[in-house]
């Protein structure tokens, strides 16, 4: 049963390095069992973050806790979560089996009991075979599973991991992604995962948190932070998205710069300046005038089209300001190509207004 | 022909291949000399008196000539053995904490290394008597120029070497590799113990090895640091030269070479150690092999 108290609770934590404000009045809490991403460009504080609270840093101001116990001021080999490093870190001068060990020798753990839990370590992360292996006879793949089994092999109640697949290509990462997905279910451990790459985080959390210059800009599930985002930065840092600028100027209206109003629901008081988000998927491509009758659209010529093989992105111009629409690339249809004129239409609820 | 390599048979080749004899030469023809006649029947050196190894004998029942052996081989030993743990912790100070001082700390430690001996050596008298004086008001120590003083100047130069060497390897180290010994529930002193030192220690044993050298080889601080009842052999032998040459010198000189080959070749086997097993750039990427076969 997962526990009631949050994994882990930041609460208004702020840490400086100096002039740099690394990590800027953040509060958080990550549920027991959850995988939690946190998404952000490079510099924006993800790794100060999780330094927090693996006591690799201190905040400066700020409350820490991990299952209810306050840690701010604990050092790393006090508190109960372990870390895979960006690039593992594994220790060169010990083999595979020494690596995993050595958590488990550091709490005096007795020699009959590290045994058989080193080897279920490194069973979890199928390294058999290569227990006597030093890191650098290691491939990067299983040099970064050695490195899950050091941390797992604790029995961590938080594991933190720091872009744990940046330095893998492309087809071993998306291998690694479902694999890691499957395992944090396996092991049930909160996963505290840092990373850059929107689209891993989309895949794999259960929650994601957005981050740009030291701020949590949003928390919530794949859906929510993809459809509702909550400013510009998030609309414009998750997927692809189409940032009509413009000011709301009623009720659910927006007029945008080249002055065509159109509906787009919000709270915003009339007057604010605003972007109009609009996911190029969302977006429907129609013959001039074919749009269909609730819902929204704006006539305009399309300028480019792009091939992508699964889809075709179709840029139409419409009084100097473009909209991208993306269909997937199906067989039969009336080919359209540029200079075409179209109706680019979409439903209303499907745009999602938002400030800076 | 591509960046200048010479044809085989072509002026350039022979003038090179020349010239490197010939360097070759100047080096080693002083060392074969010597050894040649150390083995010489003849009170001259330079005239060939028939095979002997009576030089090798006289060494050794010389009991001068042991006595001073005996004084460079403990104090050699004592101050590496010194300034390799102070040389250590100077070197683990300045790359991993930050200090007030820290930057005039860091220069005062190289000092050693750039002063002349003759300055060196002058410091050390000039410490030593004000010092035997001091030391003997305040704790009643017995400090007479000989065997200790001779150590403390050695440890004094020899500290900035240690630390220089074992710097330079502590600088290469992943700092990430402490960090991840104290998240898997190691302290301090055994993240430094598991961790820091066995990557360190190739650092540690080269440093060792030259400390050593230096120390065997000194004459200029330890004649200074010197007193009448003991002396190294370098400085023993230094002396003897000036009351006249014989192959004796030349046996004792060949002793010397010897022990200085020796610790070339440890000195090269640890080098040998750093480069193969522990000392890759640690902050590389990892390297991948077989990526796929994951
Ligand atoms: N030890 C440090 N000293 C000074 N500045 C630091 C230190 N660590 C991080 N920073 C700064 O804090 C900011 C956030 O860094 P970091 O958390 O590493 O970002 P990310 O992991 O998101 O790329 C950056 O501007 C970085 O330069
Ligand atoms: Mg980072």
């Amino acid at each position: 049963m997962p526990s009631a108290v949050p994994a882990v609770g930041l609460h208004r934590i702020t840490k400086r390095f100096g002039d740099v404000v690394a990590v800027d009045t953040v509060d958080l809490e990550i549920a027991d069992g959850e995988f939690f991403a946190l998404l952000g460009p490079s510099g924006c504080g993800k790794t100060t973050t999780l330094r927090l609270i693996a006591g690799l840093e201190f905040p400066t101001t700020g409350r820490l806790r991990i299952f209810g116990d306050e840690v701010g001021t604990l050092p790393p080999n006090r508190r109960p979560v372990n870390t895979v490093f960006q690039n593992y870190a594994l220790f060169p001068h010990m083999t595979a089996e020494e690596n995993v060990a050595f958590g488990l020798r550091m709490r005096k753990v007795s020699k009959a009991e590290i045994e058989p839990r080193v080897r279920d370590a490194i069973a979890l992360v199928h390294m058999e075979g290569m227990e006597q292996r030093r890191p650098d006879q290691l491939s990067g793949g299983q040099q970064q599973r050695v490195a899950l089994a050091r941390a797992l092999v604790n029995s961590p109640k938080v594991l933190l991991l720091d872009e744990p697949l940046g330095a893998l290509d492309l087809k071993l990462r998306e291998a690694m992604q479902l694999e890691l997905k499957a395992l944090q279910r396996e092991v049930g451990i909160t996963f505290v995962f840092v990373t850059h790459d929107q689209g891993e985080a989309l895949a794999m959390s259960d929650r994601i948190g957005v981050m740009d210059g030291g701020r949590l800009l949003q928390v919530g599930t794949p859906e929510e932070i993809y459809a509702r985002p909550a400013n510009r930065f998030v609309a414009d840092f998750i997927g692809h998205a189409n940032l009509l600028d413009g000011m709301v100027t009623g009720p659910d209206q927006v007029t945008l710069t080249n002055g065509i109003t159109i509906a787009a629901p919000s709270n915003i008081q009339p007057g604010g300046h605003v972007a109009v988000t609009l996911r190029p998927e969302q977006a429907l491509l129609h013959p001039w005038g074919g749009a269909p009758e609730h819902h929204t659209s704006v006539d305009g010529q399309v300028e480019q089209v792009t091939y992508l093989g699964n889809a075709l992105i179709y840029r139409v111009s419409f009084q100097w300001m473009h909209i991208d629409v993306r269909s997937e690339n199906r067989p039969g249809g009336d080919p359209v190509s540029a200079g075409d004129e179209v109706t680019v239409s979409w439903e209303p609820s499907s745009v999602a207004v938002v400030q800076d | 022909m591509i960046g200048g390599t010479a044809r085989p048979g072509s002026v350039t080749a022979w003038a090179l291949s020349g010239t490197a004899w010939v360097v070759y030469a100047f080096f080693y023809a002083p060392i074969v000399l010597l050894v040649v006649f150390s083995f010489s029947d003849d009170r001259n050196v330079g005239r060939w008196g028939g095979f002997t190894l009576s030089w090798y004998e006289q060494f050794i029942d010389h009991s001068q000539l042991q006595n001073s052996l005996w004084v460079s081989i403990r104090v050699a030993l004592l101050s590496t053995a010194i300034s390799v743990v102070l040389g250590t912790l100077a070197a683990l100070a300045l790359e991993r904490f930050r200090f007030r001082g820290q930057r005039v700390f860091d220069a005062l430690l190289y000092l050693p290394i750039i002063i002349p001996d003759v300055t060196m050596a002058v410091m050390m008298l000039l410490f030593f008597s004000e010092g035997i004086r001091i030391a003997e008001l305040l704790f009643g120590l017995d400090l007479t120029k000989g065997f200790t003083t001779i150590t403390i100047s050695h440890i004094a130069f020899n500290i900035s070497f240690v630390s220089v060497v074992v710097r330079a390897r502590l600088s290469g180290m992943n700092e990430q590799l402490e960090e991840a010994a104290l998240d898997l529930y190691a302290n301090r002193w055994r993240s430094f113990r598991y961790v820091t030192l066995p990557q360190i220690a190739p650092g540690i044993a080269g440093g060792a090895l030259l400390a050593l050298t230096l120390s065997l080889d000194d004459v200029v601080v330890t004649q200074f640091a010197s007193g009448p009842g003991s002396t190294t052999l370098p400085v023993f032998v230094f002396g003897m030269i000036r009351r006249g040459v014989t192959p004796l010198i030349n046996a004792v000189s060949v002793v010397m070479l010897a022990a200085s080959i020796v610790l070339v070749i440890l000195s090269l086997v640890t080098q040998r150690l750093r480069t193969g097993e522990t000392g890759r750039s640690l902050g590389d990427r990892p390297r991948r092999r077989s990526d796929s076969s994951v």
